[in-house]
């Protein structure tokens, strides 16, 4: 398909797509096979296959300008929330699984399915043209694209083995008949041009495997903790359509330390520079323990799945001590960035076994506290915690967790319907090590210090390395096919008028002629001595 | 040199760049206006026109006919081979200034103090100096004026200078003005050695685009001309060569830039999974990288079938030139994606992530 040029002259051209000249007529009184038939060429013709990567491509465009479920559900929400009207209506339409949408697998398997129409026959073809001898020598050879010819004291014969050596050493392959030498090479070009488009629908396939055995999950895991990998451990989990728990790799990952590093000074001041996840892992539960230096970039390979570091907060430690003096609580809570600048937090710690009463927090954190400008407020002027400050503000009554409803981690639903109440002179700021005792002996919170927290994504894709085959095959296809032409060269040779050898040569060559065929002319011309100079090249073109 | 000094170089030599390139811009017009080259683009149509002569006598094949067509384009070849339209040693033999060649020189100086901008900006940052947009297109300006001078001598294209230079000075231009950004580290993701892979590919892509695209708008200008009568010899447009050579130069070019703007999308693919756990996931840049190639093998495609050869491929050509920009500029600043290092400090992402029931 990506032949740079179509035919050349008379002499017949690879199969090629057909031009929608040739497309074929529609059938008139044909029946259902005839109509099948004729539907199958107009789909395998390069028309077709030009609109439906037009298609393809338009089809693409709105995956990028409405957000996406797969990549981030919470921007969809916003849009339909934003959209009461248009919100549904694209909904329907897909738009917003876009690459998971029948319409857009219907475009892209017309697609393949057109390109393999094309593609496979031709390798069949190509096979058979390989094996084949060159095709026989054209009548008038000084009607090609280039030809040259002269004459010479040598016999035709001489002159003919001359040419089929000096074309063997070129490494064309070579055919002898009737007076003529017929040569071509070049194969590899098509050759690539199919291993191209092979590749393309290999790649396909690889994505569809991966789609269906695989699994992807994501986990947020506090320093100290540890992290085993099973379906329940995770927060968020998406399986592919094939996929069994069974398959999961049985490991355990603990965090020890997170460190992130950011830029001090200049106007580049608080950009990270780096993150670095201290972690321990074993293979399975009797495996021995190994370390690893967990980073982006630098994923951690372990049982054929692959953990990524993603992201990265704050865990602030907190010990709750109930109205009897009992601990009820001793953690660390993670909190969720407000502000990607320089990381001021929130979260809330739930102390569902506080006793008489069921006590809940909602905290912020600045990192780097410092006073706002206007002197009224708290910032954080950095995202590393220099001077970690937080404020933490009190609640009383029924947390709803009782009630089986699963809530987030990070929320106080039922502050909303009264259940929750604040606590009156309940809220403070705290520096690590400080404690809080709460009014009317509710107990006491203390903020022990600051822990970080990593998110991490695991995933298992087994289409991973078929799709690098295939596209590492196609750049080579690709590559290789607009590098390489199939080139042909013919040499006759004949008694002349006077006595001496005419020679002809001509050559055909897909695409712009090469120089290689001058060369060919000048060694057989001048390969002895008596050859005259050969006359050059006639209706060339560059 | 300590970093700050070598920063500083480098924003000087930009300006340094700016202004030999926009002076270049000047003489290659000149060039093209009144220069050597309306006389050579004479002579050139007049090797031209024996050139079709002597096919038509090579067409009609006799015998006899073989001698004399040999003579009449061996001598052609022989003018054909003598490289016309780079700066030979007996140039301004015809008197008046060579605009051309001093083009060339100050674009070479330009080339030579962009290449400049771009080492002293990696040796002040100690890292690949293409960490941000300001830094990408520095370098794509810079592969596209590579790759316009490799061209204009191997292909003979210095009537392209003009444009190239106009495209350069543009993308510096904007550059400079809205995407500046101050030497410094770059955000922990990009921290890879796939960027000198992943990245490199894609600017060499790009910057080759610039000149096919270049080449093709001009080829397009004068189809179109040509289709409403012959263009008179003092025509701007009578000065760059045939459609038809404009049309496989682009090609060519093309061809030269496809299969690395392919290889560059992989080697995203591949740095993407080890980057975001991933090796495709329809991230904005990735789509629009997806639909650059797809215009592009469409423009290949359609170029060797009958029907859609000539203006119809020129303009799939310029569709995919176009979607190549915005590729840069729309997605890097109008959506929100993974590539968004427009950003002057880009946080790491934080995902939210719930989780049901009891606590953490």
């Amino acid at each position: 398909m990506t032949d740079t040029q179509g035919t050349e002259s008379a002499t017949e051209a690879p199969a090629e797509r057909r031009a929608p000249g040739d497309a074929p007529a529609r059938p008139r009184g044909l029946g259902p096979l005839g109509w099948l038939r004729w539907g199958w060429r107009q789909l395998t013709t390069m028309r077709t296959a030009l609109v439906l990567l037009f298609l393809v491509a338009v089809g693409a465009v709105p995956g990028s300008i409405l957000p996406q479920r797969g990549e981030a559900p919470e921007r969809v929400e916003q849009y339909l929330q934003d959209h009461r009207t248009a919100g549904p209506f694209l909904d329907k339409l897909k738009m917003f699984d876009v690459f998971a949408s029948p319409w857009f697998a219907a475009i892209y398997i017309l697609l393949f399915v057109s390109l393999a129409g094309c593609v496979i026959p031709r390798a069949a073809k190509h096979l058979q043209a390989m094996r084949a001898r060159p095709p026989a020598a054209p009548r008038n050879l000084e009607r090609l694209p280039q030809a040259a010819s002269f004459e010479t004291g040598r016999t035709p014969d001489e002159v003919l083995a001359e040419a089929r050596k000096v074309l063997k050493r070129r490494r064309f392959r070579v055919d002898a008949a009737d007076g003529a030498v017929a040569a071509e090479k070049g194969y590899l070009g098509e050759t690539g041009n199919l291993v191209f488009h092979l590749a393309l629908l290999g790649l396909l396939f690889a994505l569809g495997l991966g789609n269906s055995f695989g699994y992807r999950g994501n986990v947020l895991l506090s320093e100290g903790k540890t992290f085993a990998n099973s379906l329940s451990n995770y927060d968020q989990f998406k399986p592919g359509r094939q996929f069994d728990t069974d398959e999961m790799a049985p490991f355990t990952l603990t965090l020890d330390k997170f460190k992130a590093e950011y830029e001090t000074k200049g106007d580049k001041r608080g950009q990270a520079t780096d993150f670095s996840a201290r972690v321990r892992f074993k293979d399975d539960p009797s495996a021995k323990e190994r370390p690893y230096d967990l980073k982006i970039n630098h994923p951690l390979k372990v049982g054929g799945a692959k953990v990524y570091l993603l992201g990265h907060g704050y865990a602030p430690k907190f010990t709750v001590r109930d109205a009897k003096g009992n601990i009820a609580f001793q953690d660390s809570v993670p909190f969720l960035a407000m502000e990607p600048q320089n990381l001021t937090s929130e979260g809330v710690i739930k102390v569902p076994d506080a006793d008489p009463e069921q006590l809940a927090f909602y905290a912020i954190l600045w990192p780097t506290a410092v006073a706002s400008d206007d002197g009224k407020q708290i910032v954080s002027a950095f995202p590393a915690a220099l001077r970690p400050v937080l404020t933490i503000s009190t609640f009383t009554g029924d947390i709803g967790l009782d009630s089986g409803v699963p809530q987030s981690v990070y929320q106080l639903p039922a502050l909303k319907d009264g259940r929750l109440k604040p606590l009156p002179g309940g809220s403070k700021l705290l520096e690590p090590g400080e404690s809080f005792t709460l009014p009317g002996g509710k107990g006491t919170v203390t903020f022990d210090g600051l822990d970080e927290w990593i998110s991490l994504s695991v995933n298992d894709d087994p289409g991973r390395v078929p799709a690098l085959v295939a596209a590492v095959l196609a750049v080579f296809g690709v590559a290789t096919s607009f590098l390489v032409r199939r080139r042909r060269v013919w040499v006759r040779a004949g008694a002349g008028e006077d006595g001496r050898t005419v020679v002809r040569v001509g050559g055909l060559t897909l695409g712009n002629p090469t120089a290689e065929f001058d060369e060919i002319t000048a060694a057989l011309s001048g390969a002895r001595p008596g050859g005259e100079e050969p006359a050059p090249a006639t209706g060339k073109k560059e | 040199m300590d970093s700050a000094s070598l920063a500083n170089l480098s924003d000087k030599l930009m300006l340094t760049t700016v202004v030999l390139y926009i002076v270049a811009l000047v003489a290659y017009a000149a060039d093209l206006g009144f220069g050597r080259g309306r006389r050579r683009a004479e002579t050139a149509e007049a090797r031209e026109e024996a050139r079709r002569e002597s096919r038509v006598l090579a067409g009609a094949g006799g015998g006899d006919a073989v001698d004399t067509t040999g003579t009449t384009d061996g001598a052609t070849g022989t003018t054909d081979d003598a490289p016309a339209d780079v700066p030979a040693g007996t140039a301004g033999e015809e008197g008046g200034r060579d605009w051309g060649r001093l083009a060339v020189l100050l674009n070479l100086f330009g080339w030579a103090a962009n290449l400049g901008v771009i080492v002293t900006r990696g040796m002040a940052v100690h890292r690949w100096p293409w960490g941000n947009m300001y830094e990408f297109l520095t370098a794509i300006s810079f592969a596209a004026v590579t790759a316009f001078l490799i061209v204009a001598f191997r292909y003979k294209a210095r009537f392209l200078g003009a444009f190239v230079m106009a495209a350069a000075v543009i993308a510096l231009g904007i550059d400079n003005i809205w995407l500046y950004n101050s030497a410094g580290p770059v955000m922990p993701a990009l921290n890879s050695y796939w960027i000198a892979i992943h990245v490199t590919a894609a600017i060499i892509a790009t910057g080759a685009f610039t000149v096919a695209g270049a080449t093709t708008i001009l080829y397009v200008l004068k189809s179109r001309r040509e289709a409403r009568g012959p263009i008179p010899a003092d025509a701007l447009l009578a000065r760059v060569p045939s459609t038809e050579q404009l049309d496989r130069l682009a090609l060519r070019v093309t061809m030269f830039a496809f299969p690395i703007w392919t290889a560059a999308i992989i080697m995203g693919a591949i740095w993407a999974d080890d980057a975001w756990g991933r090796y495709w996931g329809w991230d904005p840049k990735e789509i629009w990288s997806f639909v650059t190639w797809i215009a592009y093998a469409a423009y290949l495609h359609a170029r060797s079938t009958a029907g859609w050869k000539g203006r119809r491929a020129a303009l799939l050509s310029l569709v995919a030139f176009a979607c190549l920009i915005f590729n840069f500029f729309g997605v890097n600043y109008m959506f929100k994606g993974k590539h968004s290092y427009a950003a002057p400090a880009p946080a790491p992402v934080v995902r939210t992530v719930e989780r049901s029931g009891g606590s953490a």
